[in-house]
């Protein structure tokens, strides 16, 4: 068994708006930082995950993807996987 | 329909779930029983209650855990028998996460918790919902959401307006939902979501009856 490290980056669609990425680009600008042209909040999901080859730690974390971690009416998603 | 039982279902976080059931057995003299996540045996309840609340503290999304407990995986079965299901808020989002519903609720536009009342338009008959008679095409009911935003694309919308599965809209939209929608039904009608709170307006000491009507029409 192969144990991977993957990181799975959930976002919001860019269709979808984001309130609390607006209110925080609000108060980066308040802050003082200059030039922000957009600003949206997603999240990360760590994994550590086994299994035969990557092959099959993908088609596991696809899925808990695409039924768990993004509700993909909303949302779309991304990850990396490293080799432990 | 003396024995007509309303099953209330209860996840860890819900919070209206008493409320619902004060307003049917205190309201409407309907019998309920508190239905607990983890079971899938529905086969003592006519019609089915997810109430409103923080079910998994909104864990991931609101709904996205309590989509996975064994009740709503019994619940496919129970809506295809054609009997009734009202999702009330967090209930609302846990029907949309688990595709009984199509579309998601998102964060309110303003990021504000909105806690008011609004009027509502009754824009379909669709499961007899609504009490549309000429007279009452506008409720009244309170809300009660941080993430109560409908959102859907435009294929979506257009199929919910083309088959009149919009069931409620926001005369003045609160927190940003695409077309004003507050509340949305399955094809079939035995499916209602909505993010206002009938069951919380059952007693004029409270504040209105608008509510009852939905909540009396489980029974149909």
């Amino acid at each position: 068994m192969d144990q991977f490290a993957v990181k799975v980056f959930v976002r919001l669609r860019p269709s979808v708006l984001d309130p609390a990425g607006e209110a925080t680009k609000f108060a980066s600008i308040k802050l003082g930082a200059e030039g922000i042209k957009s600003l949206r909040i997603g999240k990360m999901i760590e994994v550590k995950i086994e299994g035969n080859g990557e092959n099959e730690v993908r088609e596991k974390i696809d899925l808990l993807c695409d039924r768990l971690f993004a509700n993909t009416v909303i949302e779309d998603y991304e990850y990396s996987l490293e080799k432990l | 329909m003396d024995n007509f039982t309303v099953g209330v279902v209860v996840f860890p976080g819900s919070n209206c779930d008493r409320d619902v059931s004060w307003a049917l057995e205190g309201c409407l003299d309907i019998r309920t029983k508190y239905l607990w996540h983890e079971s899938s045996d529905l086969s003592d309840v006519d019609a089915i209650v997810l109430p409103g609340g923080f079910s998994y503290g909104d864990y991931l999304r609101c709904g996205a855990i309590a989509r996975f407990s064994p009740l709503i995986n019994a619940l496919d079965e129970f809506v295809k028998s054609g009997k009734r299901v009202l999702g009330i808020c967090n209930g609302f989002q846990i029907l949309t996460e688990s595709g009984f519903l199509p579309g998601a609720l998102v964060a309110n536009k303003n990021l504000n918790f909105i806690c008011d009342d609004v009027e509502l338009d009754i824009v379909s008959s669709k499961g007899g919902w609504f009490n549309n008679g000429d007279e009452k095409q506008t409720i009244k009911l309170p809300i009660a959401h941080g993430e109560g935003r409908y959102h859907c694309d435009s294929d979506t919308l257009k199929k919910l307006v083309d088959n009149d599965l919009i069931a409620l809209r926001y005369k003045n939209n609160p927190n940003g939902s695409s077309f004003d929608i507050a509340g949305i039904t399955n094809e079939k009608g035995n499916v209602l979501g909505l993010m206002p709170h009938p069951e919380r307006a059952c007693d004029d000491i409270i504040g209105g009856t608008d509510g009852l009507f939905t909540l009396k029409s489980l029974i149909l």
